[in-house]
């Protein structure tokens, strides 16, 4: 028994051991695959389909990472996390980066040491109520029972909105989203509330998603974006200006149906002759290849063309560009300057 | 030990360590010993050096922060601007509430289920067969879920309890059963009130001196007293008398359906229900078989002895079989009552405010200390743990055979 526990604790130990190192490049090099965070399971956002192949908007941006290191999409090890076990997974190692509808907040940036690499999703909270409850806004939900997912900071405003308002509420808390459906299905809460887009996606899986209305008060900001961890710059650089290639080559028109022409030869625009590496080379500045740029965005298309294909408004999902359009559309989703 | 009696006639050597019987043992734990302290000392030093290169000094100030989250169930007063400390006490009150309960009600099913299952009768022997096999043998976290789902599936939204809708309150319209909890009528405490209770207190204390009475009787003059009726009626007559006398200072606040939910009354949470049941029947399994095993272990000569004596076989369960059983019961069933405990933290499953799922769980995740809230978990169960079977101890010791 207690040789058992003893080589259990090594184990752990040795686990634990191999987390500190500098240069995650390095290591996921010599691995050969990119480990990448994702939720347990959220359509739209990060999901195995049918061949448990998986898919989604936020594991298009793990594979455009791993389509610029490695310039093959497929090299990611994607690793599922709840929402407790997501940081710790970062922390230690286990992943190299956590796409994961996760909130960028000034405490998870400095107190928990990571870095946000940027917003791929301007979010924020809402509700969603069966259309027979006769509800229309967040302010008649005096009384109410609400089902949150644990573990977010979806607690936090919700409690903070209600305590602004002056109304009361029952909080039911429940670890997945897929109980928190259940739950709300069967009535044992009037209300479920997680990010809009979260709210979006479940409500698409729903026998007859028309029964049920997402409440048009948004109750916080909640940008959601890749985060690494902090200490290692040169590895969240890849990471932040893969992120930007997607954004900027929605701009330039770059899409995943004519990057390979663009890169064949140089264009006219030298921006975009600098993100596919045609001229200069932006990819050594950061230990990658010429081409990494292109790599990225033939893995999954441009920013706009993962969104449309993910989460858009063709998708079961049907997400409005709004605050993510790009810039000189209206929309947050910017770029710096690729020089 | 021969060696003190004739004295060593060659020196000792280095190799007497492995191949002498005398020492090997000894050598043997000392170097287990060693490799143990080693492993948790290197343990210990890599999860400090690794957590300073990531600047993650373990901190417990984190406690004293704002909490800024709801809970559901709450024994004592909170709010989302307490703090984590109070937020986890609520927990731990959760907790302990669960357990409580569940040990209380596992002890009582586990002895019915435990005599049962020995029962001439053949059906009701291979019933309590069917629900001991039936709960042991199957994940605790799948019942959990199990009796939630059903309990949530089952009853009725508190919105079918409208005008015109398809549920309605049962006896009298003072408790309705819900998807979301059974709401029953709550004491409301007028003045006055503390009276009550205090003479209440006073008269149960009156009947256990009538118990302790009729047993002296008993004993003394062989003469056997009626035990159970004058023992309720002196525990519940005086109460009642100071309740009216005082002009009914205990009230009843009724369920009543506002808004979205009922208002009013008490609320018993499902999430409560359910994982006291669940805990409470899977436990109980267990202690059916141990309570079993404690009462073939009485020898049949007792029981026959009684019989000889004319006893019925209801007084021979409880005076002989079950004092003697006892002894061999006790031992186990203090670590039914420590996996009860420590099982109550699969609250989170079905939504229950445990302190798993507060410190454990939202404070956790909230302030992304992850170390020091499964260190302050660890050291709660370990002192919760530590105290019931210190408690149980007291209680075997009492129990014990005494030789005289």
């Amino acid at each position: 028994m207690n040789k058992t526990l003893f080589l259990g604790a090594l184990t752990v130990a040795s686990i634990a051991a191999a987390a500190s190192s500098a240069a995650t490049l390095d290591d996921v090099k010599a691995r050969g695959k990119l480990n990448c965070g994702v939720t347990t399971g959220l359509p739209g956002f990060a999901a195995p389909d049918a061949n448990g192949v998986w898919e989604g908007f936020d594991v298009a941006f793990c594979r455009a990472v791993a389509a610029a290191i490695f310039g093959d999409p497929t090299a990611v090890e994607f690793v599922p996390t709840t929402g407790e076990t997501r940081f710790t997974a970062l922390q230690s190692g286990e992943i190299d980066m956590l796409a994961r509808n996760t909130t960028w907040t000034f405490s998870r940036d400095t107190d928990l040491k990571f870095d946000f690499t940027g917003v791929n999703y301007y979010d924020g909270q809402g509700f969603m109520v069966p259309k027979s409850l006769g509800v229309s806004s967040a302010k008649d939900l005096d009384g109410a029972t609400v089902c949150i997912q644990t573990g977010t900071t979806t607690e936090l405003n919700l409690a903070d909105f209600f305590r602004s308002n002056n109304i009361s509420y029952q909080p039911v808390p429940i670890q997945t989203n897929a109980e928190a459906q259940q739950q709300y299905l069967a009535g044992a809460c009037d209300v479920y509330t997680t990010d809009a887009s979260g709210l979006a996606a479940t409500r698409a899986t729903f026998e007859a998603p028309a029964d049920h209305i997402i409440l048009p008060e948004i109750i916080s900001k909640e940008p959601l974006g890749p985060l690494v961890r902090h200490g290692d710059n040169a590895w969240g650089d890849i990471v932040m200006w893969t992120q930007n290639a997607l954004v900027s080559a929605e701009e330039l028109g770059i899409t995943s149906a004519n990057v390979e022409e663009m890169a064949s030869a140089p264009t006219n625009n030298p921006e975009i002759n600098r993100i596919l590496g045609t001229e200069g080379d932006l990819g050594a500045m950061m230990g990658l290849s010429k081409d990494w740029g292109k790599n990225a965005i033939l893995a999954g298309g441009n920013y706009g063309e993962i969104f449309e294909k993910n989460i858009g408004e063709n998708t079961p999902i049907g997400l409005a560009r709004g605050l993510n359009a790009l810039w000189t559309e209206g929309g947050l989703q910017y770029s710096p300057p690729f020089r | 030990m021969t060696i003190s009696i004739d004295p060593p006639k060659q020196s000792f050597r280095l190799s007497q360590l492995i191949y002498d019987t005398r020492y090997r043992s000894i050598t043997i734990q000392v170097v287990t010993l060693c490799l143990v302290a080693l492993g948790i000392i290197w343990l210990g030093y890599n999860a400090s050096v690794n957590l300073t290169a990531l600047g993650l000094e373990p901190n417990f100030s984190f406690l004293w922060n704002r909490a800024g989250y709801d809970i559901n169930q709450t024994l004592i007063p909170y709010n989302n601007s307490d703090t984590h400390a109070r937020a986890a006490l609520i927990g731990i009150l959760n907790t302990l509430l669960v357990a409580g309960l569940g040990c209380v009600t596992a002890t009582l099913i586990g002895v019915i289920a435990g005599v049962l299952r020995l029962s001439k009768n053949w059906v009701v022997a291979k019933l309590m067969t069917v629900y001991v096999e039936g709960f042991r043998n199957v994940p605790l976290l799948l019942w959990i879920i199990l009796i939630y789902a059903v309990m949530t599936e089952g009853t009725p939204s508190p919105r079918d309890f409208r005008e015109g809708g398809t549920a309605s309150m049962w006896l009298d319209s003072t408790v309705a059963v819900t998807n979301r909890g059974l709401y029953i009528p709550a004491p409301v405490w007028g003045p006055n009130s503390g009276f009550v209770v205090a003479v209440f207190i006073l008269s149960i204390i009156g009947a256990l001196f009538y118990r302790r009475y009729a047993r002296k009787v008993l004993f003394d003059t062989g003469r056997l007293l009626p035990m159970v009726w004058p023992a309720l009626l002196i525990a519940i007559i005086p109460a009642v008398l100071v309740f009216f006398i005082l002009g009914r200072p205990i009230g009843l606040s009724y369920p009543e359906l506002g808004g979205f939910n009922f208002a009013g009354g008490l609320q018993i949470s499902n999430p409560l229900i359910a994982l006291w049941v669940a805990l409470s029947l899977y436990t109980g399994a267990f202690i059916a078989e141990i309570v079993r095993a404690g009462i073939l272990a009485v020898s049949k000569g007792q029981s026959e002895a009684a019989f000889a004596l004319g006893l019925r076989p209801n007084r021979t369960m409880s005076l002989v079989i079950l004092p003697q059983a006892m002894r061999v019961i006790i031992p186990p069933l203090i670590s039914q009552y420590l996996n009860l405990t420590k099982n109550s933290s699969l609250a989170i499953a079905v939504g229950y405010a445990d302190v798993r799922a507060t410190l454990g769980g939202i404070t956790l995740n909230q302030t992304g200390r992850a170390l020091e809230c499964m260190l302050l978990i660890g050291l709660f169960y370990l002192a919760i743990s530590l105290l019931i079977s210190g408690v149980m101890n007291i209680y075997n010791n009492s129990m014990k055979l005494k030789e005289r």
